[in-house]
């Protein structure tokens, strides 16, 4: 790492990251209390899930940075199962199992690292 | 209300959480890896780990910070990360909003994606649960995956030296996602807005800022909502 980060600058930015993160979080659960939001509003915040995460993931699955950004099959497939296995049994826990099955039997099979 | 559904509630919640375990802890680790490396000292990581609180965003700050980034940018840039939250808090208010302040205030500190993705399934799943019974799950849900998300951290500082690569850490955050986004697929609304967010945030991965994630957030919220509406009109045709 380079000399020039110092303590200070690391702390500095430990702390503003701490109080931004939180008033991000906080927002509309601080503000808006317990007054009722109109119903757009509400059917916009129903999709607030499906909407972020999965386009959070797309990228880290194609273009892993473990791989240098270069599209690996054994995490393309780890994720495609998981997502399979999901979308299947409606259970976090048999996904996961699923998912990283296939990613070390894929990276042993291949080899690779 | 008696006071053994409630703690039933707890529970409940609890369990639902504790799978996240096998994400936390991977990930947790490799922070602690990477930050050391990095040239954190532990108590500057402990404290990125247990102030900031958010994986992705501490990843990403450290990332721009060896790149000698300016401040602001590194600041602008793992914030922006973070905004996904503000739509987090803003859904989980329409559910939790009525619970006194110091108790939004708590939960606004361990509003992570994992305890926000069970919340939200439970809460649409079991739409009459009372205030206290959902208020009792959230707390649940994060117990599990809170203090160990700390604690793994500094495993990571400790033990980094010894994990192999080829445990792959690195995709634990991405498999986790994906278990947790599939049992959301409940309507075609939501499938539509999830194709529309992956599109985008790859046709946009080249913005500036993370702008490409919240183009596509943004996006596929109308989306979804659009769907939502025109399936229900065409319901009643």
């Amino acid at each position: 790492m380079n000399s020039s980060m110092s303590a200070g600058y690391i702390w500095t930015i430990i702390i503003v990251l701490g109080v931004g993160t939180y008033l991000i979080r906080f927002s509309f659960l601080g503000l808006i209390g317990d007054k009722d939001l109109p119903e757009w509003v509400l059917r916009h915040l129903r999709y607030t899930a499906v909407a972020v995460l999965p386009g959070l993931v797309a990228p880290l699955v194609l273009w892993p940075a473990a791989t240098d950004g270069q599209v690996d099959p054994a995490r393309l497939s780890a994720a495609l199962v998981t997502f399979g296995a999901g979308l299947l049994t409606k259970n976090v826990v048999a996904a996961i199992t699923a998912g990283g099955a296939t990613l070390f039997s894929m990276i042993w099979l291949m080899g690779a690292y | 209300m008696s006071r053994a559904t409630q703690k039933s509630y707890y529970w409940t919640g609890f369990r639902t959480g504790l799978p996240f375990l096998l994400v936390v802890v991977p990930f947790g680790l490799l922070f602690g890896i990477v930050a050391t490396e990095a040239g954190f000292t532990s108590l500057q990581t402990m404290a990125f780990s247990s102030v900031v609180f958010a994986g992705a965003a501490q990843f990403t700050a450290l990332q721009l910070m060896a790149e000698e980034v300016p401040f602001l940018i590194v600041v602008a840039t793992a914030l922006a990360v973070n905004l996904r939250m503000a739509m987090y808090s803003a859904s989980l208010a329409v559910w939790l909003g009525r619970a006194p302040l110091w108790k939004r205030a708590l939960i606004a500190y361990v509003n992570v994606d994992q305890s926000y993705a069970v919340s939200m399934n439970r809460f649409e799943d079991e739409p009459d649960l009372s205030l206290s019974q959902r208020i009792e799950f959230f707390f649940g849900a994060v117990t599990p995956v809170c203090p160990v998300w700390i604690l793994a951290t500094g495993l990571g500082i400790w033990f980094g030296d010894m994990i192999p690569d080829w445990i792959a850490l690195d995709f634990a955050v991405p498999i986790c996602f994906l278990a947790i986004i599939a049992p959301m697929m409940r309507t075609l609304a939501h499938m539509v807005s999830s194709v529309v967010s992956i599109i985008l945030s790859l046709v946009f991965s080249g913005l500036p800022y993370n702008l490409g994630l919240l183009v596509a957030g943004v996006s596929a919220m109308i989306v979804g909502a659009q769907v939502e509406v025109w399936m229900k009109r065409r319901a009643e045709l």
